[in-house]
């Protein structure tokens, strides 16, 4: 633009990206170094190089599979519901009717609460005999231990993920409806299209540019969500509750095998990275943005 | 029932032309009755279910420890007490987490806008080399794991005796909160006229004082979104504090408050007290700040 000088620019943006350089490039590069060694709370200090050997027992044991497989069932289940219901929250929410700001504001709730407070809320409420889950269960003569079986506990901590999520889906999606022009469905009606019509061939296909990129801007969060299990699960959650992430949390800080929790999330990395390249791919569309 | 004998009544004042704004008019013109209350029904049943699990917290804060384990579902305990907002404030760190806590969020929060502006400016203002790469990387800090990143963090706060310290909070909590604001401000810088900028550069402005008086000033809403969220994500973050801060003193309030509980003998009346205070005024200053974070959200990802 104006400015001759050569260097300012990288001044300017030099603290912020070495602050990112610290913080994320480096302990990138040094986990990725971790993964191929031995290290653990013996070998704190003088840490072996052993190759892919935690891999190669990663890939061996079939906890990895079943694991994978609930992340995958975590992932879809969670962001199908936070977009289903985002979805109807928001059509209801674009219409015209009183107390519609009060409506919205209380919405939000699950989204302005903090998570780790919302998670034990939920946890409590979901508690044998004095939780407010279990009573009204007990009411109906339905007895489920949510926090002893473990598959119960799994799908309470995805009640409470669904819970903390439908709120952002529902204002971008709403942000998404309100910027569709209302011209669109007064022709639609002109034409004699129905509601549903009009839903399938206006709201859907324009709703897509908002949608799509929240939804896997959502499925990197939910796979990556460790709060609410771990949290849940006392980070001691048996087996059958765990994803991936929390299995990393669960080999570093309960089993204090260094090696091994980042072989692991070096795997989890590979996966998102291959998900995450159709979204910068997107992104780079987008080209004003980076000019 | 109710509003069909309106919607009836309105009917008759239609038919007389009145000119006021009339009752229909707060609806959409098809909407039958029928469908406004279905509308209605289906907004509390979500608006319930949303803001129930907050009584919960409320009630059980409420209750005299001697009640703590009882089976009443109304909102409003019987023998209402404050005792253990009382005590949480007496007896336990909490005040002293909070003052910890709001240590850690001001400070982060204004590191990380402050670095924030300056690169958002030099991206939104100069052409330069590594421009598209590095801005790219900043995207892509958001979309890989931060939980990656956790491990390697905790083994390097270890090796450079970071664990109960700030710093490290400080500097991992500045790099969470950077690459969104950085994305959010150009997008604003973007918006903003470089007229006055030139004029003050024939003036004789430096960089700095072009920074400070005139791009600060013009675009004071957007910092304001951003610093919000840094300073609401170092608020509500517990991971990597609960990792670092094993003492006591120097707890921040979510790791101070999820210590309160799970041991079995946990005072849930204390703990909810406790997170009464800590929740309530974050969701009055997000809620009602929440259409400016929308924008900010959607103003970098999409774009129309």
């Amino acid at each position: 633009m104006w400015s001759k000088s050569k260097t300012e620019p990288y001044i300017l943006t030099s603290p912020a990206i070495l602050v990112l350089i610290v913080v994320v490039g480096f302990p990138l590069v040094y986990g990725i170094y971790l993964s191929f060694t031995n290290m653990n709370v013996y070998s704190f200090r003088d840490p072996k190089l052993i190759g892919l050997d935690n891999y190669i027992k990663i890939f061996a044991d079939p906890i990895f599979y079943s694991t994978l497989l609930r992340t995958v069932i975590w992932t879809v289940v969670n962001v199908f519901c936070h977009v289903l219901g985002g979805l109807c929250l928001a059509m209801l929410l674009n219409r015209k009717f009183p107390f519609k700001n009060f409506y919205r504001v209380m919405l939000m709730v699950p989204w302005a609460v903090p998570q780790y407070i919302a998670v034990i809320t939920w946890k409590n409420m979901f508690r044998g005999t004095y939780g407010t889950i279990s009573i009204l269960q007990s009411q109906l003569g339905v007895n489920i231990e949510w926090l002893i079986n473990p598959a119960y506990t799994f799908i309470a901590c995805m009640i409470t993920n669904i819970w903390l999520g439908i709120p952002f889906m529902m204002m971008v999606i709403l942000g998404g409806l309100q910027s569709i022009p209302g011209e669109l469905y007064e022709a639609a009606d002109i034409d004699g299209a129905s509601g549903f019509q009009a839903f399938r061939h206006i709201t859907l296909p324009l709703l897509k540019s908002t949608v799509i990129p929240a939804t896997i801007i959502g499925g990197i969060w939910t796979f990556n969500m460790v709060n609410v299990i771990f949290i849940f699960t006392d980070n001691s959650g048996q087996e059958q509750t765990q994803i991936l992430v929390s299995r990393v949390y669960k080999d570093a800080f309960n089993f204090f095998a260094y090696g091994r929790a980042a072989a692991w999330s070096v795997i989890i990395f590979l996966i998102l990275a291959v998900f995450s390249v159709g979204f910068i791919k997107m992104m780079m569309k987008e080209k004003e943005a980076f000019e | 029932m109710d509003s069909k004998v309106i919607v009836n009544k309105q009917t008759v004042i239609n038919n007389k032309k009145a000119y006021k704004p009339k009752f229909r008019d707060h609806f959409e013109k098809k909407d039958s009755a029928a469908k406004i209350i279905a509308i209605y029904v289906i907004l509390t049943i979500a608006l319930i279910i949303n803001i129930y699990p907050i009584l919960d917290i409320l009630k059980i804060s409420l209750r005299p420890y001697s009640s703590l384990f009882s089976t009443d579902l109304s909102i409003i305990p019987k023998n209402l007490t404050f005792k253990n907002y009382i005590t949480i404030l007496t007896e336990r760190a909490f005040a002293k987490w909070m003052i910890n806590s709001i240590i850690v969020a001001t400070i982060s929060a204004v590191a990380g806008v402050t670095v924030a502006v300056t690169a958002a400016y030099a991206y939104s203002r100069y052409k330069f080399k590594g421009k598209k790469m590095t801005l790219t990387a900043f995207l892509l800090t958001q979309i890989f794991p931060a939980p990656m990143l956790l491990l390697p963090t905790y083994i390097m706060f270890q090796k450079f005796n970071l664990i109960d310290s700030y710093v490290g909070i400080f500097i991992t909590y500045i790099a969470t909160s950077v690459p969104f604001s950085v994305w959010v401000l150009k997008g604003y810088f973007d918006t903003i006229s470089a007229s006055m900028e030139e004029s003050a550069i024939i003036d004789g402005a430096n960089t700095f004082q072009i920074i400070t008086k005139i791009v600060i000033p013009l675009t004071l809403p957007a910092i304001g979104v951003t610093f919000l969220n840094a300073f609401m994500a170092a608020w509500n973050e517990y991971v990597i504090a609960r990792i670092v801060l094993t003492d006591d003193l120097m707890k921040t309030l979510p790791v101070g408050l999820v210590g309160l509980t799970g041991s079995f003998r946990t005072d849930w009346g204390i703990y909810s007290a406790g997170a009464i205070m800590t929740a309530i005024p974050v969701m009055i200053v997000f809620m009602s700040l929440s259409k400016f974070l929308i924008n900010g959200l959607t103003l970098g990802g999409v774009k129309e």
